[in-house]
């Protein structure tokens, strides 16, 4: 129980790996315009984290250490075919929406570093759980940005109409300089929470 | 063979540096494009590295997808594929480039291991197999997707080299203010939309 209730905390707010650790910003900035395809990005990117550190971890001491990366990329990949047949075969039109960016898991830096960082020296299971919350850490961060970005920039949420007062939409909230604007917002406001905290503990 | 969309090639080129950008409007290659550019010279430096593997990994790329993967049927193995071919080349171009330019070679040695995890290389070989892209539309969106590349972060240090001396709130140092830069690189350069289209 602790190592869960640990594994939770570090990974969804001391060390996020998208706000603290600044990693996975790519399909962070690219997928957030409409909160399904962020919805079914941030599960696929949960799927293939909790997986493949669960196999790298199981594997760890059979894979020589000289070749470990391209066997993890290997792992990853595999997992990530999975995901992109599934979601080209229930749904084609979020598969068309997300475009490259479901076969770009593979070089999300998140999972080769949990699986350097973590999956490397811990057991199976636990790794299979600091790789739960690590996707899930990234997943909060994306649906967070996602639901800025489309209350704002389509007045819905998950494709329902919620602009009541039939306020003008922001457009400029669902092109590329909004992302980059929201997730920096984001990441000054959680580097000042954590610093603030580790002020008042000292 | 490919039903290729009837774009010129230049303007795909013109359209991969300006209006798509892959930084700037696709978002890819972000990792070392936050973390690398804090000093001009090195972010030159990753900026001919990824534009130099990009040129060359596309063409392998569409080259091996057209001719080997679609007469196989092996689609759904083209992440793994591409992938080995974007290891093996940045593999290749070191030693060739440690053999021929040593001088290069230095300068570029320590990104070009690094080069083989930026999403923005196997970004866009998937997106020329998306867009079914001719050969030597291909070989256009490669060099406009590098110079693209290149042209932001070298920008991007720049201005980050002015900033770095100034006097700012309280944890908005590094990334933060690094992404609302960003930000506001690609507000300028949505100024380009319309002038080339090919999304």
């Amino acid at each position: 129980m602790n190592e869960i209730r640990s594994a939770f905390r570090r990974n969804l707010l001391d060390e996020n790996q998208v706000l603290r650790q600044i990693l996975g910003i790519c399909s962070i900035l690219a997928v957030t315009n409409l909160l399904v395809n962020s919805l079914v990005m941030g599960l696929g990117l949960m799927f293939v984290l909790s997986l493949s550190s669960l196999t790298i971890s199981a594997l760890r001491s059979y894979i020589p250490h000289r070749v470990r990366m391209i066997i993890q990329i290997f792992i990853i990949a595999a997992y990530v075919i999975f995901v992109d047949i599934f979601i080209k075969a229930f749904s084609p039109d979020i598969s068309r929406a997300l475009g490259p960016y479901v076969g770009l898991i593979i070089t999300n830096c998140i999972i080769m570093g949990r699986a350097e960082a973590y999956a490397q020296k811990n057991p199976p299971l636990l790794s299979l759980i600091d790789g739960f919350f690590a996707g899930l850490g990234y997943t909060a961060v994306l649906i967070c940005i996602a639901l800025i970005r489309e209350l704002f920039g389509f007045g819905t949420v998950f494709g329902f109409d919620v602009n009541v007062l039939n306020l003008e939409t922001w457009t400029i909230m669902v092109m590329p300089p909004a992302a980059f604007f929201i997730i920096g917002v984001m990441i000054w406001a959680a580097s000042n929470v954590i610093s603030r905290r580790q002020e008042n503990r000292s | 063979m490919v039903d290729a969309p009837a774009i010129h090639p230049v303007v795909i080129l013109m359209a991969a540096i300006f209006t798509s950008n892959m930084v700037l409007a696709n978002f890819l290659g972000m990792c070392s494009f936050i973390s690398v550019s804090n000093e001009y010279k090195t972010a030159v430096g990753l900026g001919k590295a990824v534009s130099l593997v990009m040129i060359v990994t596309t063409a392998i790329n569409w080259l091996i997808y057209w001719y080997v993967i679609v007469p196989l049927g092996l689609e759904y193995l083209r992440f793994i594929i591409f992938i080995i071919v974007i290891a093996a080349v940045v593999q290749i171009i070191e030693m060739a480039l440690d053999r021929y330019l040593p001088e290069l070679h230095i300068k570029l040695g320590i990104f070009l291991p690094l080069i083989t995890v930026n999403c923005a290389i196997l970004g866009i070989s998937l997106f020329m197999v998306i867009r079914d892209y001719s050969f030597l539309q291909t070989l256009f969106f490669g060099v406009g997707s590098g110079l693209g590349w290149w042209l932001a972060i070298a920008a991007l240090a720049a201005i980050r080299e002015k900033v770095a001396k100034n006097k700012l709130p309280r944890g908005l140092h590094g990334p933060a203010l690094t992404f609302i830069i960003t930000g506001i690189m690609a507000l300028a350069f949505i100024g380009f939309a319309g002038t080339f289209i090919i999304q």
